[in-house]
């Protein structure tokens, strides 16, 4: 009730400039306008698609009567002849803060971070906000608007761009004559989204992506069992997010991966948003097109790097060259894969930027069909008001616009904008063109004037012979002014009105000693205007790879059959030497010896060891980000939600031999968030390196970091290792307790943490716990035993050592560093022997990395456990491979050279323990995803685009284009602690 | 305490295989037990009788290696080394057949000692506030009795440089030997050379500032080399003439000038390199050490024109630039070791403790192509070169110190780098650690249990 009281108050506090037909009236007579208006002779877009040459547009009443060939026009029509113009419905931006009061940054926090939402009767999450609506905070500007109008625009919609759910937009015509209760088109437009927390509030959670679309999920879960009846007290959000149900729902994505995760949330609910997106969709543009959603495209097109100082230009990276190349052809891209998009002006710095990024768009091939779609149906079709705005159809807003020409084109000129049947003048169409050379003949002298700039906005030029003197042009409706000063005493000012059927102008002159006579202006010579470039080329566009870095593929490695001949082979048990293995399909299809090669290409190892590929337990790279901070336990969270199929470490790991990682949470929280088990397919999207069935893990943590000790947090719980054991033993129990009303037949709330700390109490997915302690390490498998489950994986471990027959004794693995130790207190005690002494104790024990750096030598680490325990070199070899395929359950696919087995394999150029070796050689399912030749040949191509982007921008400054200074756009490398 | 000394330094031949080792040690460990939970491992006491090495394979450190060679060592300093040297008949004598020799390794520019634990504020003592503060000396500061630098010695790493950090003057380091009973004891050479981290042309973008969050250029880099400018032309002009009033600072500057200690500049890029080595050698500073040198491959020829050396970071990192090769940090030391430079290796940026593996750097450089011998030098007599200890310390020659180690095997490779021996100054020094007390006191207990 109270926002629509709000609407009201709105309403009214502007009704005396525009009263409704039913108010009183006090200050004069009640007078309405019946009369028509008619534009004649236009060459009218009623829809982009549909033209009419030489037609009318009658208009009334601030609609849209009729637009056609031949239209009757009534007698109370005002006529006006657009004979040689061109009418346009005017555009439409659905992603604005047009009028919308910004919110105000939260005060920084103190040294706790806010766990508690600040209000009372809505959701628990204070980035939860669809009950705000942008009318509320909503106050037309028309300052704004009139910029808006002269790019062109007519219609905005607003809302208020804050929180991950927004709530409602406003549909607002740029109408300034019209009151609120006109020009306000709709009060809940849409319903908007978006991963960004609010600015505005403090509260923790969500710290990351993953954290965000976790809590979208689960906000629909809760609106589900809300509708339903089950809460009895009130939510304020949910019950607006049920109202806005039926509403268009708009989500703020940015960049492709973002775009598919947005699509993602919905496709679970059975919602299509519309996405705004970022802009670089063409790098995905498959991906892109199979999500179905209507796109919201910025034309955000990058400035040319200045890259004229070497030392400046290394720091660009291929990738944001590359981006400055192709961004102008995302929408053509677009166009060419079907999908349906809209402009927006977000993240360009004004409305007058429009004009220019479309035009690049359409010489990058975008067709003008698409660009104004893209600007009037198409929004207009995502808010579903068609019927209303975006066209010149019966019925329709009057909003359009009158030009010169095409719309796009740079030399035309936009006379009007009309809104709601409000003219609005940009640039009288009815001004004469005084462009061009005159002469001056005034008080017996004569003096060359030259005329240039634009048609209303005159630059001048005054001489006498071929002194260049002082001068000034003003030209508005049809008075020219031009004032100009020979010397200090010496000056004129001149004032006439311009004759449209004259090309000679007739001005009073001022002398400087007031003395006024006639002035002559007589054309010489008509304007010419001076093209700034040659022409255009067709721009050379650079070829998208996979990913698109550098390093990226061209093409996707497939899958090959091959031959090793005369190798030294590491299988599960044994090392064989001078023995063949043939990949076929993808997998291991035989190992011997002097095997035939069939129709496989042959590859001579002699001399060299083949392997199973690596595979990293403990894995961070290819993320986004990696801990959800915001809540001490948050199984709710995918790493899956925050693959970075782009990030380069791939590449480096395959060219160190990794084959397989664990992607996983960080260790902010005792219970963190579940893994996702990946292959290193570089190139393929976020769900083609998701390891296809992986059993499900889930990231768990004890120590240092869950305590927060190591960064001055005082108020999260728990503190100590005692409240560590609580934290589990409560959230299990309530599992329990969630899992029992679940089986019993009682409606119940749907709590995606607790079903997956169900799915672990049922031995249905795995704990990797992240552990440094023996205490910690002991509590926690007696903690699973109380719970009648077994802790699958301890990573880290470093004091494993000490506790390692009881580790045995409970079945769990352990996962830990070769040598790392000292950087914190925790690991006073860590040793370099770890490995040895727990697997001396019948722990399954594999060597991980945690970091970017040592994962793409992880075969150099295992040849440390030879050196520190004196572990056997298969044994060692086995940690970094077969061992870890254990302990995540896929060692029935990988992890060893074995007939059947996928083909996940690695040809060393030296024995694979050795600090000498290097992977020449990197297959996954029998396609080479590394190859030291291969990779010879992309460092030249890299190197050699790189110099060609170079010259490209080198010209793009010289032509005088705005240039950027360097930056390096550096990936953040994330490891346990990173928050 | 003399027990143990006795028992787990000189009587602890690791003979290569895990059985016989893993039955000493529980031997041993059943014995000493009691006395050993976590005291330090105490330093070894100067060189009383000749020792004598045979049979070794000889890595000199120089480029060379000697096959079946003899090395003889009485009062620390090597008195004979050859192939054909005459079995001693005095002494001790070490059969090491199959077995490798070098000279102990050399960590230059880490803050060993200086940190115990990184994450505890207490145990840091590596970064003085100030930004020009040459005459803060790391030498008091270094901790003889940290577990870190102990836990260097198992792995050959035996010498260091005890390095302070921070500022664009970090202070004034010391080369350290890695067993002693305290910083006095330790020094091989007091306060070595100062440290100078030169401004980068890049830099991370603020984005509280809003700027991007990026790295940018850096605006204030000509306002921040004046001010070095300033700084030492001051220093150099103090020098000159007898001040009533001491000035602290550039009193410990006088040495870059006089040319008894050197001038490590830390530093990446092409364009600092060549302002920091022009502006240090134009202030008459003669002994310049480029310390980082990602881009150093790009002006080789510059660097030997003025004979400055580099010390590379570690190999084990990862590019710095996303287009740079994948590889680029494993092979940066052989393109400038090709390019005629002197080279050693660092690991500056890198955690303390990962110092134990500064062969490994080495050895992933002949992963590139690099000559085995030649990797060395990078972590031996180049370093000692570039140090200025080439005289006593790098290399294994008559006269120098008898600082060096036995490995079972090549010592650049984590496999075979198994060190039965290591000597300091002659000194046989315990090759015991705290993490090799927990290995064997945790085996013991297993193998007490009959685990």
């Amino acid at each position: 009730m109270k926002l629509k009281l709000t609407a009201l108050i709105l309403f009214l506090g502007s009704a005396s400039l525009f009263a409704q037909e039913y108010f009183p009236k006090n200050d004069g007579v009640k007078a309405k306008n019946n009369n028509y208006r008619a534009f004649t002779n236009a060459k009218i877009y009623v829809t982009p698609s549909e033209v009419i040459q030489n037609g009318t547009l009658l208009i009334q009443d601030g609609k849209v009567v009729q637009a056609g060939k031949s239209v009757n026009i009534p007698k109370n029509a005002i006529v006006e002849d657009l004979q040689g113009k061109s009418i346009y419905p005017s555009f439409i931006d659905i992603f604005s803060d047009f009028g919308v009061k910004k919110p105000e940054k939260a005060d920084s926090q103190g040294r706790s971070a806010q766990y508690k939402p600040t209000r009372e009767g809505f959701y628990w999450n204070d980035h939860i906000m669809p009950e705000n609506n942008a009318l509320n905070r909503f106050s037309y500007d028309s300052k704004k608007a009139e910029e808006l109008r002269k790019a062109g625009f007519g219609v905005i919609n607003a809302h208020i761009q804050d929180g991950i759910a927004r709530g409602t937009g406003v549909l607002v015509a740029l109408n300034d004559e019209g009151s609120e209760a006109k020009r306000i088109l709709e009060d809940k437009s849409a319903q908007y989204f978006s991963f960004d927390k609010s600015i505005a509030k403090t509260q923790s959670y969500p710290t990351s992506i993953m954290g965000a679309i976790a809590l979208m999920r689960q906000l629909y879960y809760d609106m589900d069992w809300y509708s339903k009846g089950n809460v009895e007290t009130k939510d304020l959000s949910l019950e607006a997010l049920i109202n806005n149900k039926g509403l268009t729902q708009i989500f703020a994505a940015g960049d492709n991966g973002n775009v598919l995760r947005a699509d993602k949330i919905g496709d679970q609910f059975g919602i299509q948003y519309a996405i705004l997106a970022g802009g670089d969709e063409y790098e995905r543009i498959q991906d892109i097109k199979a999500t179905n959603a209507k796109l919201i495209v910025p034309l955000n097109f990058p400035d040319a790097y200045d890259v004229s100082n070497p030392y400046e230009a290394q720091y660009v990276s291929l990738k944001d060259m590359r981006h400055w190349n192709l961004a102008p052809s995302n929408p053509k891209t677009l166009e060419d894969n079907g999908i349906q998009f809209s402009f927006t002006l977000h993240e360009l710095k004004s409305p007058s930027d429009l004009k220019s990024k479309v035009q690049k768009a359409i010489s990058y091939g975008l067709s003008k069909t698409k660009a104004l779609e893209a600007l009037t149906t198409v929004p207009a079709s995502i808010l579903g008001k068609s019927g209303e705005i975006g066209s010149l159809q019966p019925g329709s807003q009057a909003n359009f616009l009158i030009a010169s020409g095409d719309i796009f084109d740079k030399e035309t000129i936009l006379y009007e904008n009309w809104v709601q049947g409000s003219k609005n003048v940009i640039q009288s169409k009815d001004q004469k063109d005084i462009r061009g050379d005159y002469n001056l003949s005034v008080n017996g002298q004569t003096y060359s004037v030259s005329i240039t700039g634009e048609v209303g906005k005159p630059k001048v030029e005054v001489k006498k012979g071929t002194e260049k003197l002082e001068s000034k042009i003003d030209y508005s409706s049809d008075w020219l002014n031009l004032a100009f000063s020979e010397n200090d005493t010496n000056s004129y000012r001149l004032i006439a009105q311009v004759l449209p059927s004259s090309d000679t102008i007739t001005a009073k002159a001022v002398l400087s000693n007031g003395t006024e006579t006639t002035a002559n202006l007589t054309k010489t010579a008509p304007f010419e205007e001076k093209s700034k470039q040659t022409p255009s080329e067709k721009p050379n566009l650079m070829a998208v790879s996979y990913p698109n870095v550098g390093y990226g593929y061209k093409t996707k490695p497939k899958q090959e059959n091959i031959l090793f001949t005369n190798a030294t082979v590491w299988t599960g048990n044994s090392i064989l030497e001078n023995t063949d293995v043939l990949v076929k399909n993808g997998k291991i299809a035989k190992v011997g010896k002097g095997l035939n090669a069939g129709g496989a290409t042959t590859v001579d190892a002699t001399g060299k060891h083949l392997t199973a590929g690596i595979i990293d337990e403990h894995s961070h790279i290819a993320a986004v980000t990696i801990n959800e901070a915001g809540h001490n336990s948050s199984a709710e969270v995918r790493m899956k939600d925050a693959i970075d199929p782009e990030d380069m470490d791939i590449y480096r790991n395959l060219a160190g031999g990794v084959t397989t990682i664990q992607l996983l949470h960080g260790s902010a929280n005792p219970i963190g968030g579940r893994s996702a088990i990946m292959r290193l397919k570089w190139g393929e999207n976020s769900d083609g390196l998701v390891f296809p069935d992986a059993p499900k893990f889930i990231k768990f943590a004890l120590g240092e970091n869950v305590k927060q000790s190591n960064w001055g947090s005082f108020s999260r719980f728990p503190q100590t290792r005692m409240g560590v054991e609580q934290v589990y033993t409560d959230y299990f129990q309530r599992a329990k307790e969630y899992e029992a009303k679940k089986k019993s037949g009682q409606s119940y709330r749907y709590d995606e943490e607790m079903e997956v700390l169900v799915e672990i109490l049922n031995g249905e997915r795995f704990i990797s716990c992240h552990s440094y302690v023996q205490s910690e390490i002991n509590m926690m498998m007696k903690v699973a035993e109380k719970f009648n489950f077994r802790v699958n994986t301890f990573t880290h471990i470093l004091e494993g050592y000490k506790v390692a027959d009881k580790m045995a004794e409970h079945g769990v693995g352990g996962s830990t560093f070769s040598d790392w130790w000292a950087y914190k207190f925790e690991v006073n005690d860590a040793i370099p022997y770890n490995a040895a002494i727990m697997a001396s104790q019948g722990v399954t024990v594999a060597i991980n990395s945690d970091d970017a750096e040592m994962s793409r030598r992880l075969n150099q680490e295992a040849g440390k456990i030879v050196k520190y325990g004196g572990m056997s070199e298969l044994e060692a070899w086995k940690m970094v491979t077969l061992n870890p395929a254990k302990l995540l359950h896929i060692d029935d696919r990988v992890g060893s050279v074995e007939e059947g087995k996928d083909a996940d394999l690695v040809l060393w150029s030296n024995h694979p323990l050795s600090v000498y070796a290097k992977a020449e050689k990197t297959l996954i399912e029998g396609a080479v995803y590394f190859d030291l030749e291969k990779d010879k040949m992309l460092r030249e191509s890299v190197q050699q685009e790189r110099n060609q982007l170079i010259d490209m921008m080198l010209n793009e400054k010289e032509k005088g284009e705005k240039t950027q200074t360097p930056v390096q756009n550096k990936k953040e490398r994330f490891e346990c602690e990173t928050l | 305490m003399k027990f143990l000394y006795i028992n787990s330094n000189n009587h602890c031949p690791l003979e290569g295989t895990l059985g016989v080792l893993l039955r000493h040690l529980t031997f041993m460990v059943s014995v000493v037990f009691s006395f050993t939970t976590f005291a330090q491992q105490t330093p070894a006491p100067p060189q009383t009788e000749q020792v004598a090495i045979f049979g070794a394979t000889a890595h000199i450190g120089n480029g060379e290696v000697i096959e079946n060679c003899t090395i003889i060592f009485v009062d620390g300093k090597i008195t004979a080394i050859g192939a054909d040297l005459m079995a001693p008949t005095i002494g001790t004598m070490i059969n090491a057949e199959g077995k490798h020799v070098y000279p102990g390794f050399i960590a230059p520019v880490k803050s060993l000692g200086l940190v115990e634990v990184d994450a505890v504020r207490a145990s840091k003592d590596e970064d003085e506030i100030g930004d020009f503060i040459p005459h803060i000396r790391s030498i008091i500061a270094y901790n003889a009795e940290s577990k870190v630098v102990e836990s260097m010695r198992p792995n050959g790493v035996l010498l260091g440089q005890a390095t302070p950090q921070g500022g664009r003057i970090s202070g004034t380091s010391s080369i350290v030997q890695f067993d002693a009973w305290n910083w006095e004891d330790a020094a091989v050479k007091t306060d070595d050379g100062v440290h100078m981290n030169w401004p980068a042309l890049f830099r991370k973008g603020n984005t509280y500032q809003g700027e991007p969050d990026a790295f940018i250029p850096n605006k204030k880099y000509g306002e921040q080399v004046g001010e070095i400018k300033t700084f030492v032309e001051n220093a150099k002009a103090y020098g000159k003439a007898a001040s009533k009033e001491i000035n602290l600072p550039f009193a410990a500057m006088q040495g870059l000038f006089d040319g008894t200690q050197r001038l490590y500049i830390h530093t990446n890029g092409e364009k600092e390199m060549i302002d920091a080595v022009t502006l240090a050698e134009k202030a008459g500073i003669q002994h310049i050490v480029i310390v980082g040198g990602y881009r150093a491959h790009k002006i080789t020829n510059f660097l030997k024109e003025h004979n400055i050396p580099v010390l590379v970071s570690e190999t084990h990192a990862l590019p710095k630039f996303d287009d740079d090769d994948y590889d680029f940090p494993y092979k940066l030391p052989k393109l400038l070791v090709d390019a005629g430079l002197l080279v050693g290796l660092q690991n500056e940026s890198m955690a303390n403790f990962q110092t134990r593996n500064l062969a490994f750097y080495a050895g992933q450089v002949v992963g590139q192509g690099l000559d085995k011998e030649k990797a060395l030098q990078l972590i031996t007599g180049n370093t000692a070169k570039i140090l200025g200890i080439d005289s006593d310390y790098g290399t294994l020659e008559v006269g120098k110190s008898a600082t060096l180690f036995i490995s079972e095997g090549d010592a650049l490779d984590m496999r075979t780098n198994q060190l039965s021996k290591a000597f300091i100054d002659g000194r046989d020094i315990s090759l015991e650690t705290h993490q090799t007390k927990l290995w064997k006191r945790y085996m013991g207990k297993y193998e007490r249990e009959g685990k």
